[in-house]
C-alpha cells in the first residue's frame, strides 16, 4: 500500500453527506498523455497555440452532434438533487466533485461562449471564459468522474454528468490534452489488438498453460481456443481476464460452462479485448473503431454467436451500442448491418452476456453445480455501474440485477445483499471506472470507494461475508488495490464466474 | 399604460412563443447519436411515454433523490399548473365549466407556489451543498416568482383589482381590439413580472421544461439488441 495514500474513516452507516472541503482534491489530476500518444489517435499533440479556438469549435460541433450535451447544458435547475449522490463527492467532500458542480465546469463556459445572457451578464449566471486556469480546473474535475451515471438516476431531468465529462475529455483531446492512462491505453489496442498489450503469440502461450493447470485440477479436458474458424460462439473478454487475478478466475469459469454446453466457442487474438476506451474519452471515431474489430473478428471466423465477458464499461459498449456502432445485433436494415446478422444466429440475443449464456443453461439444467463447494465463501453481489445504470441482460428492465444473483444463488448456498440505496441502479461505482484506474490517481481512487466500502462493512462485520463477486475488470482490480486500505483482504473480490468455476462439475451429467 | 403594457405583452409573448419553438426544433434536430436510456428502462414506446408522464406529473426521479426537494417542487409546480388554469378566464368568453369549477382551486394554487417557492430558496441559502451551487439567477428566479405569486395574491386579498376591466383588456389583446387596462399599481407590477417571466423563458433554465421531454437517458426505449439507432451523421461513417 502506499505510505501516503490513507482511507477516509467510514461514517456511521447509513452516512450522512460530508462537510464541504473546497479544493480539497484540486491537485488531483492524472499524467498528460505524450505527444505521441496524442497524435497516435489524431489528437494534437500539446496545448499550443490556438488550444482554446480548437476547444471551443469543438464544444460547438459536440454541441450540434450530441442532443444529450445540448439539452443538459440547458436544462439544469440548479435544484441540488444530485449534490450528495456522487461516490467521489461522499469520499472526498470536495464540492467540485457534486455532479452538478462538475457540470457546472462547462455550464459556465457554455453559457458565456454559446448563450446569449452569458454574453451579457456573464457574472449574473455564472458565465466563464475558457482561461488556461478552467481547462486545468476541466483536467482535474473531469479526470475525478468515473462516468457511472449515479447521478443521472436521481436528476429529475435524467442530466447524465458522463455525456458532460466525455464531452470534456473530447475536447480537452481536441485541444491537445489528453490524458496519458486512457489514450496509451487506447493506442496499444490499435497496435497490438488489447488494452493490455498482449500479443497474439503470447495470448495462444497463456491460453496453453491454462489447458494445463484445469487439466491438473479437474482431470478434464477444457479446452480454451484461439482463432478458431467455425466455432459457434466468439467470446470477447477483457484482457485482464488473460492473466490478471482474480479474472482469470472467472475465464477458467466461462471455459469450464462452454466444456460443460457442448458449445463450440473461441476467443480470437484480432479481437482479443473487450473493453472500449474510446468510451471514456468520449470519442465517437475511436468508440467506432475499436468495436468495429469485433465485426471483424466475427466475420473472419464465421461465427454464429457473439458472447461477452465479465467486464462492465465494455458490456455497456456491447449492449446498448455495437448495434449502432459495427452492426452486431438484430434489426438493421442496411446493407452494412445485414452482412453480419445474417451470418449470426437470431435466435439468440446479439450480443449475449456471459451471465445471460450461462444463466440460460442453468434453467435448462445443462449444467451440474456443487453449491456446498462454495461453502467456505458467505458472498454478496457489487452491481457495476455499467451494467446497473446502462444496459440489460434477459428480457424484461432489471434483468441485469436478477440474472448475476440467480447464477450465485445456484452456485452458492450463502448469499447475502448489501443495504438497499447501494445496490442496483443505486449501486455505488468501485471508484475506479471511466479511464481513473492508474496508479497516480491512487488517493482518488481510495477515497471513491468509500461508499461502497461503508456497505461492504456493514455485512461483513454483521453477517460474515467474506467474498464480494462482480462482472466487471475494472471493478475487479480496483478493489484488488484498495480493499486493504479498509482492512479488507484484497482477494475478497471476486468474478460470478469464479464461483461457477468452484461449483461446476465437469464430465458426463448424470 | 395600456399602450404599453399591450406592447409589452405582445413582445412578451412573441418571444416565449418564438424562443420555445425555436428551441424545441434545435432539440429536435440534434441527434442522438448512441442509445444511452438510464437502465431499468421500459423496452417499449409506449412505456417510455409512460416514464415521461410519471417524470412530469410526480417527478419520480427527485422522489428518489430528496424528499424535500421533491415535496417543495411538486407543490410549487402543481399551484403554478392550478393559478395557470385559474388564470384562463382571462382569455374565454365565457367560461368553460371546469375552467369555472377549478377557480377556488387556484387560490390554494397561489399559496402552494409561494410556499413551495420559500421551501425552495430556504434550501438555497441554508444547504450548505445547494448554496455552494447557486448563481445569482438561481436566487432572481425565485425571487421573481415569489414577487408574482405574491402581487397576484396582494390583488385577491390586499387590494381588489377591477378583474372586469382587466379581462376586457386581456381579451382585447386577443382580438385585437384594445380596451383600457385599469390604472392599479398591483396590475401593472404583476403583468410586468410576468412579461419579464416570459422574455427570460427561452434563455434561462426555465428551459427544463421542454428539456425533459428531449433528454435521451429518459426518452429512449431499451431496446439496442433489437434495433439499430443510426444518427444520420453516424451512419454516413458505415462503409
Amino acid at each position: 500500500m502506499a505510505a501516503d495514500v490513507k482511507a477516509p474513516p467510514l461514517r456511521e452507516f447509513p452516512g450522512t453527506p460530508p462537510p464541504l472541503a473546497p479544493d480539497a482534491m484540486a491537485a488531483s489530476k492524472p499524467y498528460v498523455a505524450t505527444d505521441k500518444m496524442q497524435q497516435a489517435l489524431g489528437f494534437p499533440g500539446a496545448l499550443d497555440d490556438g488550444w482554446q479556438k480548437r476547444a471551443l469549435d469543438k464544444m460547438g460541433e459536440l454541441l450540434g452532434k450530441y442532443r444529450s450535451l445540448k439539452v443538459y447544458l440547458d436544462a439544469c435547475v440548479h435544484c441540488g438533487a444530485c449534490t450528495d449522490k456522487c461516490h467521489y463527492f461522499l469520499g472526498t467532500g470536495d464540492p467540485l466533485n457534486m455532479p452538478v458542480a462538475r457540470q457546472d465546469l462547462m455550464r459556465s463556459v457554455y453559457r458565456r461562449h454559446f448563450t446569449l445572457p452569458g454574453k451579457l451578464f456573464p457574472k449574473l449566471v455564472g458565465a466563464r471564459d475558457l482561461t488556461r486556469e478552467v481547462l486545468d480546473q476541466w483536467y482535474s474535475y473531469y479526470n475525478q468522474c468515473s462516468e457511472c451515471r449515479r447521478c443521472s438516476v436521481f436528476c429529475p431531468y435524467g442530466i447524465d454528468t458522463a455525456e458532460i465529462t466525455m464531452a470534456g475529455k473530447e475536447i480537452m483531446d481536441a485541444a491537445g490534452l489528453g490524458q496519458k492512462y486512457s489514450n496509451e491505453i487506447i493506442g496499444k489496442v490499435h497496435r497490438i489488438g488489447n488494452n493490455l498489450g498482449l500479443p497474439g503469440p503470447a495470448l495462444a502461450d497463456t491460453l496453453e498453460g491454462l489447458e494445463e493447470d484445469v487439466k491438473e485440477e479437474t482431470g478434464a479436458d477444457v479446452r480454451f481456443p484461439l482463432d478458431q474458424k467455425g466455432a459457434e460462439v466468439l467470446l470477447v473478454t477483457p484482457s485482464a481476464d488473460f492473466f490478471a487475478e482474480p479474472h482469470v478466475d472467472s475465464l477458467i469459469g466461462y471455459a469450464k460452462v462452454f466444456h460443460a454446453s457442448g458449445i463450440s466457442w473461441t476467443l480470437s487474438s484480432h479481437a482479443s479485448e473487450a473493453g472500449n476506451f474510446g468510451l471514456f474519452i468520449g470519442n465517437y471515431d475511436q468508440l467506432r473503431t475499436i468495436a468495429m474489430r469485433i465485426r471483424e473478428a466475427a466475420l473472419e471466423l464465421g461465427v454464429k454467436r457473439i458472447v461477452v465477458g465479465e467486464c462492465g464499461h465494455a458490456w455497456r459498449v456491447a449492449y446498448s451500442m455495437w448495434n449502432t456502432l459495427a452492426g452486431i445485433g438484430a434489426g438493421g436494415d442496411d446493407r452494412f448491418a445485414r452482412i453480419l446478422q445474417q451470418q449470426l444466429d437470431s435466435r439468440y440475443k446479439q450480443p449475449m452476456h456471459i451471465c445471460e449464456f450461462t444463466h440460460d443453461l442453468i434453467g435448462r439444467g445443462a449444467l451440474t453445480l456443487d453449491r456446498a463447494a462454495n461453502d467456505h465463501r458467505v458472498v454478496t453481489f457489487h452491481d457495476s455501474c455499467n451494467v446497473a445504470r446502462a444496459s440489460r441482460m434477459g428480457d424484461t428492465p432489471g434483468g441485469q440485477f436478477e440474472i448475476p444473483r440467480a447464477i450465485i444463488r445456484a452456485v452458492a448456498n450463502r448469499y447475502v445483499e448489501m443495504a438497499p440505496g447501494t445496490t442496483h441502479d443505486a449501486t455505488f461505482c468501485c471508484g475506479g471506472g471511466g479511464g481513473l484506474l492508474t496508479d497516480e490517481l491512487l488517493d482518488l481512487r481510495v477515497k471513491g470507494a468509500l461508499p461502497r466500502m461503508e456497505a461492504l462493512r456493514q455485512i461483513a462485520d454483521g453477517q460474515g461475508v467474506n467474498f464480494m463477486a462482480t462482472i466487471c475488470a475494472i471493478c475487479k482490480a480496483q478493489f484488488t488495490k484498495v480493499l486493504p486500505y479498509y482492512g479488507f483482504k484484497m482477494g475478497m473480490v471476486g468474478g460470478v464466474h469464479q464461483l461457477v468455476s468452484t461449483a461446476i462439475r465437469l464430465g458426463a451429467k448424470q | 399604460m395600456t399602450a404599453f403594457f399591450a406592447a409589452l405583452l405582445y413582445l412578451a409573448t412573441a418571444v416565449v412563443v418564438g424562443g420555445l419553438a425555436y428551441r424545441t426544433w434545435d432539440y429536435a434536430r440534434t441527434p442522438a447519436p448512441l442509445k444511452i436510456p438510464t437502465t431499468p428502462a421500459p423496452v417499449t414506446r409506449g412505456g417510455v411515454a409512460l416514464r415521461l408522464l410519471r417524470e412530469v406529473a410526480l417527478f419520480e426521479s427527485l422522489f428518489r433523490s430528496n424528499l424535500w426537494t421533491w415535496a417543495f417542487g411538486w407543490i410549487f409546480h402543481v399551484g403554478l399548473a392550478l393559478v395557470l388554469v385559474r388564470h384562463l378566464r382571462y382569455f374565454i368568453e365565457p367560461v368553460w365549466g371546469w375552467v369555472a369549477f377549478l377557480q377556488p382551486f387556484g387560490i390554494y394554487g397561489g399559496f402552494m407556489m409561494a410556499a413551495g417557492l420559500a421551501g425552495l430558496w430556504a434550501r438555497r441559502l441554508l444547504v450548505a451543498r445547494v448554496r455552494y451551487i447557486s448563481t445569482p439567477s438561481d436566487h432572481l428566479m425565485i425571487a421573481l416568482l415569489l414577487a408574482i405569486a405574491g402581487t397576484g395574491l396582494a390583488m385577491k386579498y390586499v387590494a381588489h383589482t377591477d378583474i372586469v376591466a382587466v379581462k376586457a383588456f386581456t381579451l382585447g389583446l386577443l382580438y385585437f381590439d384594445w380596451q383600457p387596462l385599469p390604472p392599479d399599481g398591483l396590475v401593472y407590477a404583476h403583468l410586468a413580472l410576468v412579461a419579464l417571466l416570459m422574455l427570460i423563458f427561452p434563455f434561462s433554465k426555465l428551459l427544463h421544461a421542454p428539456g425533459i421531454f428531449f433528454s435521451p437517458t429518459r426518452n429512449q426505449a431499451d431496446d439496442p439488441r433489437e434495433r439499430r439507432h443510426l444518427a444520420p451523421w453516424a451512419a454516413r461513417l458505415d462503409p
